[in-house]
């Protein structure tokens, strides 16, 4: 699988749009550190970028390069080869690009400007959600051999997660706002893993006395180690699933 | 060596391979015809692997190959259109997928030889001609002195003097006991190289004798026209 790995890195490092995307958190991390007046409000402002392109970047990259990457997994599968094998090969070599651009461009400024565990939440949120944006552009992939119908679901999941999903969530909230809705919107968080990595970071940072009830309750899970674990148990499910999903249904199609 | 029985597979409503039953033996060589669209391609490509059967199975040396992968360490495959990796030169095509047969004890390097393949191995495979990327095709499937060869239209792209490299290339590894499976419309080639003929039609075996068979029950003298007289019989 190594071997198989290290074309897939060879494949993708050549064609020159995980550099730029490195250069673009670099930039994008250097320049809200240095526009805030605190490393605390940088984080901040770098949260809510980073939770909108991070999915983006990922799940449209993820995509071109499994259509793209056809020839190549057409040649490998008439090899000695698993199938689950090349199709984890190329995962990883997506996933792993993609975290080391976002560890090198982001992981290294905030560590600079603002050292401590909630920046490192952040990135490793930042790389948990890239895992998860990639496996669901995976799942994405497999689903149809149309290469713009494919990148139309990838879109579509995006816009749901990133967006559509908190404008259904903020409906709920104000329909039902007489009822005790702190359990419930709990659960609608671990439903979505772009919210759940949000308040990961967001409770590190003292702006959670904002939050106001909901707040409270989710200082009192989330501040436990307790609870973090389980929320980044609760990020791994969200790559497991789509990822095997995405990996059986490789396995039984044709190429 | 390969026996695939009851294959069913189709493609929505189209049947492309509809209850195929059939044997090859080891030290043949096999020559497929039949109409396009006849379910050539896609049977090579369920022995390979690449395409799943809806029902059926296909044995390799006795045992079922679905599902199974290192079983493919004795195929060679040609395409019918190699697709490569664009960016990638013909070395590193050549290299990886040696890295990947790492196991393999003879490396047949004769068509790489032949073909010239050296002179050219910085060029990227998007670069290369239909013809040279047949040669590399070519040259990948004889490589690892593999049980099975499957060729799909192997001539189809190469240029005479090539094509015959190839001829000669696929007579001399019969010798060896090989079965060579090979999908051709160009019948003066298949008289050529070939010892049994095997005419897929609408998905099942239309007939599959060996060529002095086929000429004496046509009672013709030319393959193309013992062919064209079976199929206009049995219409």
């Amino acid at each position: 699988m190594k071997k198989i790995i290290k074309y897939v890195l060879y494949d993708i490092v050549r064609n020159k749009i995980v550099v730029a995307y490195t250069l673009f958190l670099l930039l994008l991390s250097v320049g809200l550190f240095n526009l805030g007046s605190s490393p605390e409000k940088g984080l901040l402002s770098l949260l809510n970028l980073v939770l909108l392109t991070v999915p983006l970047i990922s799940i449209v990259f993820a995509t071109t390069h499994f259509y793209n990457s056809y020839e190549f997994m057409e040649l490998l599968v008439s090899q000695p080869i698993k199938r689950s094998k090349i199709f984890m090969s190329e995962y990883l070599g997506v996933t792993l690009s993609l975290s080391a651009a976002l560890v090198i461009g982001m992981g290294i400024p905030v560590m600079l400007f603002a050292p401590g565990a909630t920046g490192l939440y952040l990135v490793l949120t930042g790389v948990f959600i890239t895992f998860i944006f990639v496996a669901l552009a995976f799942l994405a992939s497999v689903l149809t051999r149309d290469k713009a119908k494919g990148i139309g679901i990838a879109l579509l999941l995006w816009f749901y997660f990133a967006l559509i999903y908190d404008g259904i969530v903020l409906f709920i909230l104000y329909s039902f706002a007489d009822y005790p809705l702190e359990y419930a919107t709990l659960t609608m968080t671990a439903l979505n893993p772009v919210d759940l990595g949000r308040i990961m970071v967001l409770l590190n940072l003292d702006v959670s006395a904002l939050m106001g009830y909901t707040g409270a309750l989710y200082k009192s899970i989330f501040g436990s180690m307790w609870g973090i674990v389980s929320a980044f148990g609760v990020m791994l499910l969200w790559v497991t699933i789509p990822l095997i999903t995405s990996r059986n249904i490789f396995q039984k199609r044709d190429l | 060596m390969i026996a695939i029985e009851n294959l069913s597979k189709t493609y929505g409503k189209l049947a492309v391979l509809d209850n195929l039953s059939v044997r090859f033996e080891g030290g043949r060589v096999v020559s497929i015809i039949g109409p396009n669209g006849a379910g050539k391609t896609t049977m090579s490509k369920c022995i390979l692997g690449i395409v799943l059967p809806d029902s059926g199975d296909i044995k390799f040396k006795g045992e079922s190959i679905l599902k199974k992968h290192a079983y493919r360490s004795q195929i060679g495959y040609m395409p019918q259109i190699g697709k490569y990796p664009e960016n990638m030169k013909i070395r590193q095509v050549i290299e990886m997928v040696r890295d990947i047969r790492k196991d393999a004890t003879v490396i047949d390097e004769e068509l790489i030889g032949l073909y010239g393949l050296q002179n050219m191995y910085d060029k990227r495979m998007g670069s290369l001609s239909g013809g040279t990327k047949q040669k590399v095709s070519a040259a990948l499937a004889f490589m690892f002195d593999p049980q099975v060869l499957i060729l799909d239209e192997p001539t189809a792209g190469l240029d005479p003097i090539s094509a015959e490299i190839l001829k000669c290339k696929i007579l001399k590894e019969k010798k060896k006991g090989k079965l060579i499976l090979i999908t051709s419309h160009i019948m003066s080639e298949v008289e050529e190289v070939a010892d049994e003929v095997m005419c897929l039609m609408d998905g099942s075996v239309k007939f599959h004798d060996t060529i002095t068979e086929i000429k004496q029950q046509a009672n013709e003298e030319r393959l193309s026209r013992a062919i064209a007289k079976i199929m206009h019989e049995e219409d």
